[in-house]
């Protein structure tokens, strides 16, 4: 190799050869430490970063199914889904725009007669600083701009389709009630989903669109789950501006399922307007302020029709609702519409309650062969109580203390019980009969029925008095020592007996008292009951003494009819009562409605084709309007129905909520009533042969519903 | 010295007689050198196409033009490069000057009206449809006029003096502060690396050469300390300790790299089937971040191919100056090998999450005209120095 000449004293030269092996070393250090990093992002790291890279460029979007209707029990659409025109724009399109979209919202603006500022507040994502009005949901789904849009609006949306990009004009689905007010309590409704519910149902959060409503109330909110169905989910793969490039997986929503109830539509708008009508017959003598009327399936436990007044119209959800009318919707002087009082009221049951003492007394010892005194008034425990109307009957069987609905015969009752448990002072445990067979009856305990919020009423004995008294003690002994001084400025002798009142409650607030157990013979004083556990007690006097939990649901079917999944009927239980004394019971009830207390309202009643059995109830309460009860079933000999009717502070169970009952028969058998037996006409029955349909009304592949003839 | 070389230097200055003994030279070109920038180019035309993709997938064959421009930036750069190549680098040492001032007119040039702001930065000069940034073309410039200055002691004295040093800090400093300008940083890093690194090897006074560090660490804070930095960049560095503290923010262009990069896996998702790169979730995927796309789509393997690549090219070039017997041919090189060794390993820490996100194109891999003409007129000068300049081989 020929090598030139070189000075090696060159000083430069020796620094640079050194210079360079160092810089070559170097130049591999550093490039080694660029590989090591690289093989650790590429091979430690690298599932961590493919996951990362999915949720970058994979996005979810959740395709809601279409809610399942509620039909009734012959196929009629009680709730279904309408279509809606609304507005909605494309977010990311939009905001791809140079000026974000402002020209073409402007033009929106215009065309929909809705203010610009409004649409680009509807357009903001919501978020922790971003307060409504905004968008709740996805950026990738379309924004709603504006609900129920006229349709020439939407059109011109629609054909002038290059004036508005990224806005589009579609169907969107809403819930739609064809029978208005008819059985608003019971259907419920749907609101958007809240933080808690996400949190409590795992169903919701994996399917969850930020849109989403769900039943609130009623039958929407007990068979959410069912009616909902499974939403489907695309998922698209995304680039880094949001634009939709490929669809990568794709699952369909399932169709919630169709929701057939026991209820029977036609029944149900007889049963409101009877009552409505009875209630207005009620006033102006009494207020009559609410009403409920409950028709229950004796053999099974279905709820054919289930009244509450003042009702209202679900629609007034749609489209979300202002604070005004739902503030107005829970307010007293609008009557409460959201209330059920089937479900959800608690009245004193009055004498509707005296099948449940006769049965106590019977079941321990008193002969249903004997005959009882029923005086006029009664003096027990050194107090008096009078006979309705303080008339008395001499000596009866307990038959005719059913039929004449004599209380003395009952005072009696409770208070020989009474006296049996130990009075005030009881030795060891009581037996507390009368509380018992209450019990035994479902009352003071949920019926269990596929509805939501239901009261269990109140069965008093003993024991709820010494934790009632616990609970008010502090209250009370400090009113006995203060006294009641706001209450003395206007009336000091108010005061004077309120004062002795709470000394009373203070100090002895803890005995059950013989006054106490006499009102509770006849239903009253701490009595309370739902007018759904009544019908539910009768429904179960009526078939021979089973206690059905009532069911609103009677089965579930697929929206394409593939699977029909019926709502068997479940038993809450036997009456704790012979059978002797439940035949003896019926043949009681079966006379009422002819000789005794709700004869005069069934007068003229086709009675030798269908047979009414009944009772009235007519119970006080301290403050307000006698309660007005009329718990009946028919027919007599075959029972079908058990039909309950409250008229609160209606008047007397005869006068005011037996006409309503009697109303309802006529209706589900046929009857054109004139008030006379020899006119009466048979018309067409709301149901065949007044029976429930047995079969289920068919749902086709092609998603119509046969309807079954009545 | 220089009556060492084959012959008086006044024969070599004609350039006619220059590129007939090209072909005699061509014999004694680093065939290594060549082949590993050529090999770089290739990926990096790869890269570009598959980064410039339209998002929606479809046939690569349909889209095309990113990748014939950069087809022909490489054909204008490699023809510049093998031109070069043939001169004798005596010759582009007496023209070193002229180039260097061109480059400074150019520099100013972009602060008039002709300039154009791309990216933030006032760093493109565009004539007619055609654009180009004369500060790559600057790096060869101070590289040229560097070597010139350092490498020729005057008569008596074997290695730079103090007078030498304040000169070249003084040539320097004109074209920095030029481009500083602009603003762009990475360009004025990339100048004070090629400043260091040929007075580091010239055999300048040490005490100079620690001072101009010293200088340097001290320039480096007061920057900091007196907020001379724009906020992106303080961001950009400030993200580089935690990529994922604002992933729509500074950081994101960070996290979005580490992401490419790493579920690229061992074997990469193949060319043209990144899904992080036809997202577009990297910006500038097809010049700055170009790495990125080697890590998802060509995964280690690629990758680790890419750096072994520019590993060769360093070693060749800085073994190529130890084979010079004369300081300004070795100076050169050593410049040329500052600069693409700083750029690499920056572009590709950057690429890695390990430094700070300046915009600096990846050598010869980057889509880009200027910088791939910048590039090969380096090689092309080391290539030079190779065929004529061999004092002793390997």
């Amino acid at each position: 190799m020929h090598k030139p000449p070189v000075d090696p004293a060159l000083p430069g030269r020796r620094l640079g050869r050194f210079g360079l092996f160092l810089a070559q070393f170097m130049v591999l250090v550093l490039f080694a430490a660029l590989a090591a990093r690289l093989w650790y992002l590429q091979v430690p790291m690298a599932e961590h970063y493919r996951e990362l890279a999915v949720s970058n460029h994979h996005q979810e979007l959740v395709v809601p199914a279409t809610r399942g209707q509620i039909l009734d029990s012959s196929g009629r659409t009680v709730v279904s889904n309408k279509t809606e025109l609304m507005v909605s724009a494309d977010y990311h399109e939009l905001q791809g725009m140079p000026d974000g979209g402002e020209a073409v919202l402007s033009d929106l603006s215009e065309v929909l007669e809705v203010p610009l500022e409004e649409l680009q507040q509807r357009m903001r994502l919501c978020g922790p600083e971003v307060q409504r009005p905004c968008w709740p949901g996805s950026p990738y789904q379309p924004v709603t701009l504006a609900e129920d849009v006229a349709g020439p609006v939407a059109l011109q949306v629609m054909e002038r389709a290059e004036e508005f990009p990224g806005i589009t004009a579609q169907a969107q689905a809403v819930r739609e009630y064809p029978y208005g007010e008819h059985a608003g309590q019971m259907l419920g409704y749907l609101q958007p989903v809240t933080q808690e519910e996400l949190e409590a149902r795992e169903e919701l959060r994996t399917q969850f669109t930020g849109i989403d409503q769900v039943g609130r109330d009623g039958l929407e909110a007990v068979y959410d789950k069912e009616l909902r169905g499974r939403a489907g989910l695309r998922t698209l793969g995304v680039n880094n501006h949001g634009e939709i490039m490929d669809v990568i997986s794709e699952r369909l929503p399932e169709a919630g399922t169709h929701l057939v109830t026991h209820m029977d539509m036609n029944v149900q708008k007889v049963a409101e307007r009877a009552l409505a009508k009875g209630m207005e017959r009620a006033r102006p003598r009494y207020r009559a302020d609410s009403g409920a009327a409950v028709v229950l399936d004796v053999t099974n436990g279905g709820v054919v029709a289930m009244a509450s007044l003042p009702t209202y119209d679900p629609a007034i959800w749609e489209g979300g609702i202002d604070q005004e009318t739902f503030d107005s919707m829970l307010s007293e002087e609008a009557g409460e519409p959201l209330l059920s009082r089937a479900v959800q009221g608690t009245y004193p049951p009055g004498s509707t309650f005296k099948v449940s003492s006769l049965s106590a007394a019977v079941e321990n010892g008193y002969s249903l062969r004997s005959t009882y005194a029923c005086p006029g008034s009664v003096s027990l425990a050194g107090q008096s109580y009078e006979n309705y109307a303080g008339a008395g009957q001499g000596s009866i069987t307990l038959k005719q203390a059913i039929i004449a609905s004599c209380n003395t015969v009952f005072y009696n009752f409770g208070y020989q019980m009474w006296k049996q448990d130990g009075g005030l002072h009881p030795d060891g445990e009581p037996e507390e009969a009368m509380a018992e067979m209450a019990r035994g009856y479902g009352f003071g305990s949920p019926t269990g029925v596929d509805l939501p919020y239901e009261t269990g009423g109140r069965i008093p004995d003993r024991e709820w008095k010494r934790t009632f008294w616990e609970e008010t003690r502090e209250t009370n002994c400090s009113r006995a020592e203060k006294g009641y001084p706001e209450v003395a400025e206007t009336d000091p002798s108010r005061a004077a007996y309120l004062k002795r009142l709470a000394h009373e409650h203070c100090v002895q607030g803890f005995e059950w008292r013989a006054n106490e157990a006499v009102s509770f013979a006849i239903g009253q004083g701490d009595v309370l009951v739902s007018p759904l556990q009544l019908a539910s007690a009768y429904a179960a006097i009526a078939n021979g003494g089973t206690l059905y939990e009532p069911r609103v649901a009677k089965a579930m079917v697929a929206a394409d009819g593939s699977r029909v999944e019926p709502v068997e009927p479940s038993v809450k239980g036997e009456l704790p009562v012979s059978d002797k004394t439940i035949s003896y019971l019926q043949e009681a009830l079966t006379e009422v409605p002819k000789t005794g207390t709700a004869g005069g309202a069934f007068g003229g009643f086709p009675q030798d084709r269908v047979s009414i059995a009944g009772k009235t109830g007519s119970a006080d309460a301290q403050g307000r309007q006698v309660s007005s009860w009329f718990a009946s079933y028919a027919p007599a000999d075959d029972p079908q129905y058990a039909i309950v009717v409250l008229v609160s502070q209606g008047g007397t169970g005869g006068a005011t909520s037996a006409p309503i009952a009697r109303e309802i028969y006529e209706g589900i058998y046929g009857f054109s009533s004139s008030g006379n037996a020899e006119d009466v006409e048979q018309g067409e029955p709301l149901l065949p042969d007044g029976r429930p349909h047995s079969e289920l009304p068919v749902v086709r592949p092609d998603g119509s519903i046969e309807t079954l003839e009545p | 010295m220089i009556t060492n070389m084959g012959g008086p230097p006044r024969r070599r200055h004609d350039l006619g007689r220059a590129l007939t003994t090209a072909a005699g030279g061509a014999r004694r070109l680093d065939w290594v050198l060549i082949s590993s920038v050529l090999a770089l180019g290739v990926i990096g035309s790869l890269l570009v196409w598959s980064a410039t993709l339209p998002g929606d997938g479809g046939d690569p064959l349909e889209s095309v033009d990113h990748l014939l421009r950069h087809l022909a930036h490489l054909g204008v750069a490699w023809t510049v490069c093998l031109l070069v190549a043939a001169l004798d680098y005596r010759t582009v040492r007496a023209y070193a000057p002229i180039a260097y001032v061109a480059t400074l007119v150019a520099l100013v040039l972009v602060l008039t009206p002709l300039g154009a702001v791309i990216n933030g930065s006032r760093g493109w000069i565009v004539l007619g449809g055609f654009q180009f940034q004369p500060s790559e073309l600057a790096k060869v410039g101070l590289i040229l006029v560097l070597a010139t200055l350092l490498g020729e002691p005057r008569d008596g004295e074997t290695r730079p003096m103090t007078r030498d040093v304040l000169f070249c800090l003084l040539v320097t400093a004109v074209p920095l502060g030029l481009v500083m300008f602009q603003p762009d940083l990475g360009t004025g890093l990339i100048l004070c690396v090629i400043f260091l690194g040929m007075l580091t090897l010239s055999g300048a006074p040490l005490v100079w050469v620690a001072g101009m560090a010293v200088a340097g660490a001290a320039g480096v804070f007061c920057v900091w300390w007196f907020d001379l930095l724009e906020p992106y960049q303080v961001d950009r560095i400030a993200t580089l300790v935690d990529p994922a503290a604002d992933p729509q923010g500074a950081g994101y262009n960070s996290a979005q790299a580490l992401i490419a990069v790493g579920s690229g896996g061992f074997e990469g998702t193949g060319l043209f089937h990144g899904e992080q790169t036809h997202g577009r979730f990297v910006p500038e995927q097809h010049t700055d971040f170009i790495f990125t796309v080697a890590g998802e789509e060509l995964g280690f393997i690629g990758a680790v191919s890419v750096i072994a690549l520019f590993t060769v090219v360093l070693w060749r070039i800085l073994r190529i100056a130890r084979g010079c017997d004369q300081p300004y041919p070795r100076l050169l090189c050593v410049g040329v090998a500052s600069w693409f060794g700083f750029q690499t390993f920056v572009n590709i820490g950057m690429g890695l999450g390990m430094l700070p996100v300046t915009g600096l194109p990846l050598p010869f891999v980057s889509y880009g005209g200027t910088a791939i003409l910048a590039n090969m007129l380096a090689v092309g000068l080391v290539l030079g120095v190779n065929s004529r300049d061999r004092g002793f081989e390997f």
